[in-house]
């Protein structure tokens, strides 16, 4: 059974259309991404499914309720940890837990209990007496996801869960998001970190301008939109690269102002071919194809602000 | 069902305070005594005789002087609960944010929050009055008539002041509030003086402020002179403030928090 079930979602905002009726599933159990550059609409959706904000159009369905007219009873069952922290920074940290469980009516022996175990899934109890105004970046995202636990939620929304954190805290909350998903928790996240996605989505969408422009599992989008290996070949800087010797070389060829990229199968035998057609670059890289291959290549290169 | 859920809302009001209440305490004695010596005890004594008794207080400018003060006090506290903690609650600690991650909604974040400054106006309101009364202000228990009067008046500045805060994305329009808007009614509102001493244009403009009317009404009421249709009008006048105010913040939250 679908938990979320969305179809035909769209979020307006006067004259702009941040999501334009997209459809998603996901199913128990799963760990869902929603991958984008900023403005892609993750977020908008995010808040929809959060229900927080109203749809312009279409239905979505959570948890087997309408959006629409059951957001109480659908965010009682639901953990959010927003993109930006909503701590109460002059509380303390089990403080912070303690009145977030009592927005959702829990009792107060249960919050108590709940706050220990949580704050110790997420190594803050020694922590747990300090005011959150003194805690790391690091600390304060382990603390939004503990407190978005609190409610025992069936399904854990995350909006940029790692953004802004340093590789040491980042490994560590996707630690503990693979355990809450081994717990059999749905997780359903925004992020435009490739590697995240890679990490913890069993599945995701790549949202561009509002719609999706590819769904599957990491591995599955790159196979369908990207090569296996990539070879990337940097030249001179005053170097003017002639791209006609490389012809047939590479299922795709991109130019890029630094280097040039062959979307091949097999990388050495690319680099092979290229020695016999006597092309010399400075450096010759092979790697396996990214998301961010697939991620580039479907949303493009221009920065988006 | 949404009563509870405000409760939980107004639950978090409850328990941040035990972080700031021993400073608010302090604030809720020391006002009515620095008020009430200066204006009652040092102002008062220049004000006597024929002077005072054209004040229609028995010639003291203390009884004069007093319960005003208790509306005073009301309209501020539920002008300054409702300007930065509504602001930080949106854009600063985003407590409201938070709290509509949870079943509550935008109609109970707001109620909780309006219960809160409820009690706060009470609190403050009723704090001068036992201080006032220790000074010798109130000659009778009708007195007591000026914390539902407080209240009324305190939330009629509450209420509109949540929608403008919830509104407004500056902070910097709270100073200008309080430099144009609370300090001037502060005095120009009868508190004084009668507003009949003040030039017919420049009184109707003070009958504008809802501070105006509280202050008629709980000066009357300390006095037991409260008449029936001067009491009707003030009372409608006031309550106009909150219906109004409650309509454009409810609006105003949902606009905001659920966009």
């Amino acid at each position: 059974m679908a938990l979320i079930e969305a179809k035909r979602l769209t979020k307006r905002f006067g004259d702009f259309t941040a999501v334009d009726g997209i459809d998603v599933e996901v199913s128990q159990g799963e760990a869902f991404g929603f991958l984008g550059p900023n403005g892609a609409g993750k977020s908008s959706t995010m808040r929809m499914i959060g229900c927080v904000s109203p749809l312009s159009e279409g239905t979505l369905r959570i948890l087997d309720m309408d959006a629409a007219s059951d957001g109480p009873a659908i965010r009682a069952r639901l953990g959010v940890v927003p993109q930006e922290d909503t701590l109460d920074m002059e509380l303390t940290v089990r403080d912070n837990m303690w009145i977030y469980g009592r927005y959702f009516g829990i009792p107060r022996s249960a919050v108590k209990e709940r706050s220990e175990r949580l704050l110790d899934f997420v190594q803050l109890t020694d922590r747990a007496d300090s005011r959150v105004e003194a805690l790391s970046g690091g600390m304060k995202r382990r603390l939004t996801i503990a407190r978005s636990l609190i409610s025992e939620p069936e399904i854990l929304l995350l909006d940029e869960p790692t953004t802004g954190l340093d590789p040491q805290a980042r490994h560590v909350v996707w630690e503990r998001l693979f355990r809450l998903k081994q717990q059999g928790v749905t997780l359903v996240l925004t992020t435009h970190y490739m590697d995240e996605a890679e990490q913890l989505c069993d599945r995701l969408v790549v949202m561009d301008r509002g719609r999706i422009a590819a769904e599957g599992s990491p591995r599955a989008l790159i196979e369908a939109h990207s090569t296996r290996e990539v070879v990337e070949l940097r030249f001179a800087v005053d170097e003017k690269v002639d791209l006609g010797p490389l012809q047939g070389l590479a299922e795709r060829t991109e130019q890029l102002p630094d280097r040039v990229l062959l979307y091949v199968r097999d990388g050495d035998s690319a680099v092979a071919e290229l020695s016999r057609r006597g092309i010399a670059p400075q450096s010759v890289l092979v790697r396996r194809s990214t998301l961010e291959d697939v991620f580039l290549h479907l949303t493009g290169r221009t920065l988006v602000d | 069902m949404s009563t509870a859920l405000s409760l939980r809302a107004f639950e978090y009001w409850r328990f941040q305070y035990r972080r700031t209440w021993r400073g608010t305490i302090v604030t809720s004695i020391l006002n009515p005594l620095l008020y009430l010596a200066a204006m009652g005890i040092g102002l008062g004594t220049l004000v006597k005789g024929q002077r005072a008794s054209s004040l229609g207080t028995n010639g003291s400018y203390l009884e004069f002087v007093a319960p005003a003060l208790v509306a005073t006090t009301a309209f501020q506290t539920g002008m300054f609960e409702a300007m930065y903690p509504v602001m930080a609650s949106i854009k600063w600690i985003k407590t409201y944010v938070a709290m509509l991650a949870s079943p509550l909604g935008t109609r109970d974040v707001l109620n909780g929050h309006l219960m809160w400054m409820v009690l706060r106006i009470l609190q403050t309101s009723a704090a001068f009055l036992v201080i006032g009364a220790l000074f010798g202000g109130f000659p009778s228990w009708d007195a007591l008539w000026c914390l539902p009067i407080a209240l009324l008046l305190g939330m009629a500045a509450a209420l509109p002041m949540t929608a403008f805060s919830a509104h407004t994305q500056q902070e910097s329009s709270f100073a200008a509030i309080q430099r144009f808007i609370i300090i001037p009614t502060f005095l120009f509102s009868g508190t004084f003086f009668p507003l009949s001493k003040l030039p017919l244009p420049l009184e109707l403009i003070a009958w504008l402020t809802p501070l105006s009317h509280g202050v008629a009404l709980a000066r009357s009421a300390a006095q037991g002179k409260l008449e029936l249709l001067p009491t009707l009008g003030h009372v409608g006048y006031l309550a106009l403030w909150c219906v109004v105010g409650f309509w454009l913040a409810h609006r105003i939250y949902r606009r905001r928090l659920r966009p």
